[in-house]
């Protein structure tokens, strides 16, 4: 019989994202998954040599593993997106704990400013995404994204002003981040009188733009207890993934989504834990209202209360609920799949390596969401094996 | 109004020429009933292959929009474009275009009641909705 993939058989045991974010005018695309790799894979103090899986989305497994001098006896190519990385980390799990792999190498590289090697987006015109969508003027993520956010204002009597207090929250965590790319205390005010990308979203409202990636070095916990830092293993307890669809005008509910609602139930059900037992969430925020959608979906607060939690300061500094610590892709980084830096954020809370360090914390929910509403993927993380 | 042109697939054709016609056609299932969008040859709900194309009223509600106040090539980079998601009166939602009414979110209320109007795309025409008789 295996083990169970979660509960702590399996632990994330390197995580590293690439030397430096932002700009990085010196590396393609393929460069900074390397870049990333080799930093996850010294921080397990392992080499490409003991990696028997690997698990990317963008580039294909095979020439990210090649490129590196990994043989792969497993590969995994899940591409749903910017969470497809809290999915790659849910399958490597299971391969772990069914000895379908021992050691799976997980990569992350974008050029989402400075495009170098960079794929174009060129979406089919016959594709239903074309037909039915993109000839609308719906073109990019701030076209796209946004849509459902004032239906979701409305059903529940909040306004723009809560979408400016997200963004305002996010900005306190990254203001001592000398990696963030916004680093500026902002206020309700200054985000609101910002220019408008795309009503009702103005620039803060919308994630940055950068160059970066990241990666992580799992395997089972048996394994982790014999590398160079068996106390900086963080171990997976729960986790779930799920879709609803690639086109966001047939969302069956504006106001809330499935995804959210599916992947984070699984998690919590596969962990056995409550919302009470979660000390640290980071909330996939490429626009200022998923955050809200998230605190809501996931079952954090009520239906209506997510814009009132973030602005009365609930998920800030020693707060119940501290959120994106790292000033989320709202001010961080996003080089366009920022799932990634969300897992990477969670591990640096629970190894207590975090700039801005929570305390006294045991768990941390991650929650991802792909392309605009289309897929999630949602991870229960701890630096305590149960 | 500049833009992108759909390339119909033999799934999305009847659509189209309803649509070049001045008729907004969706399908209906005749196993259970219900009207269903976007084009497929089987109904979404109970995968019955029973479906018909109807032409229908071309009434819909505001769910949802935006005012992209950047778009990209093709699109005229210089006018706003009022991207919105109605409730179409049958139903199913759809992605459209606001027409008939100025990019200001103080007009733009949401549940208005829309109309369907087809604009030209190149050899194409594309259903839009409009503000439906004098309720702005």
């Amino acid at each position: 019989m295996t083990a169970s993939m979660h509960r702590g058989n399996v632990a994330i045991v390197g995580a590293s994202e690439t030397t430096t974010i932002g700009v990085r005018e010196d590396l393609s695309v393929l460069g900074l998954h390397a870049e990333a790799a080799l930093n996850a894979l010294a921080d397990a103090g392992l080499s490409p040599q003991d990696v028997d899986g690997i698990a990317t989305a963008g580039l294909p497994a095979m020439e990210v593993s090649h490129h590196l001098g990994v043989a792969p006896r497993w590969l995994d190519g899940t591409a749903v997106g910017g969470c497809s990385f809290m999915l790659h980390v849910r399958h490597a799990a299971a391969a772990i704990a069914s000895g379908a792999a021992e050691v799976v190498l997980i990569t992350h590289g974008e050029s989402g400013r400075s495009r170098i090697d960079a794929p174009p987006w060129l979406p089919s015109l016959s594709s239903p995404f074309g037909q039915f969508e993109l000839v609308y003027g719906a073109q990019a993520p701030y076209s796209l994204f946004t849509l459902p956010a004032l239906r979701f204002l409305k059903e529940r009597g909040m306004t723009i002003e809560h979408l400016a207090h997200v963004c305002v929250a996010q900005r306190a965590w990254a203001t001592s981040n000398p990696r963030a790319q916004r680093r500026k205390p902002t206020t309700v005010d200054e985000v609101l009188s910002g220019p408008t990308i795309a009503y009702p979203f103005t620039r803060d409202m919308c994630c940055v733009v950068t160059d970066g990636g990241g990666a992580l070095v799992m395997t089972s916990a048996a394994r982790a207890r014999d590398l160079k830092h068996p106390k900086r293993a963080v171990y997976l307890l729960g986790s779930g993934e799920a879709a609803e669809g690639t086109l966001i005008s047939q969302m069956a509910d504006l106001g809330s989504f499935r995804g959210f609602r599916q992947s984070a139930k699984e998690a919590f059900q596969t962990a056995g834990l409550a919302h009470a037992d979660i000390d640290h969430l980071m909330g996939y925020d490429a626009f200022a209202h998923l955050p809200l959608y998230i605190l809501e979906d996931l079952g954090f607060v009520k239906k209506g209360e997510s814009g009132d939690f973030i602005a009365e300061g609930h998920t800030a500094k020693n707060a119940s609920l501290p959120m994106n610590t790292n000033g989320g892709g709202l001010s961080y980084t996003h080089s366009g799949m920022y799932g990634m830096f969300a897992i990477q954020e969670a591990v640096r809370q629970l190894r207590g390596e975090a700039i801005e360090q929570v305390e006294n914390i045991t768990t941390s929910f991650v929650q991802g969401v792909g392309m605009f509403f289309a897929a999630a993927g949602s991870l229960i993380l701890s630096n305590q094996r149960p | 109004m500049a833009g992108a042109i759909p390339i119909a697939t033999p799934e999305t054709l009847p659509f189209w020429q309803g649509a070049n016609r001045g008729e907004l056609r969706i399908q209906r299932c005749n196993a259970c009933g219900k009207h269903y969008f976007y084009p497929r040859p089987f109904c979404p709900k109970c995968a019955s292959l029973n479906v018909v194309w109807d032409t229908v009223s071309g009434k819909a509600r505001l769910l949802s929009y935006i005012i992209n106040n950047r778009p990209l090539p093709p699109f005229d980079p210089k006018t706003p474009i009022i991207v919105a998601i109605v409730e179409l009166a049958e139903g199913p939602q759809m992605m459209t275009n606001i027409v008939g009414i100025a990019p200001n979110p103080e007009l733009l209320i949401l549940d208005m009641p829309l109309r369907v109007e087809f604009e030209e795309r190149g050899e194409m025409r594309l259903p839009v909705f409009a503000p439906d008789g004098d309720t702005t």
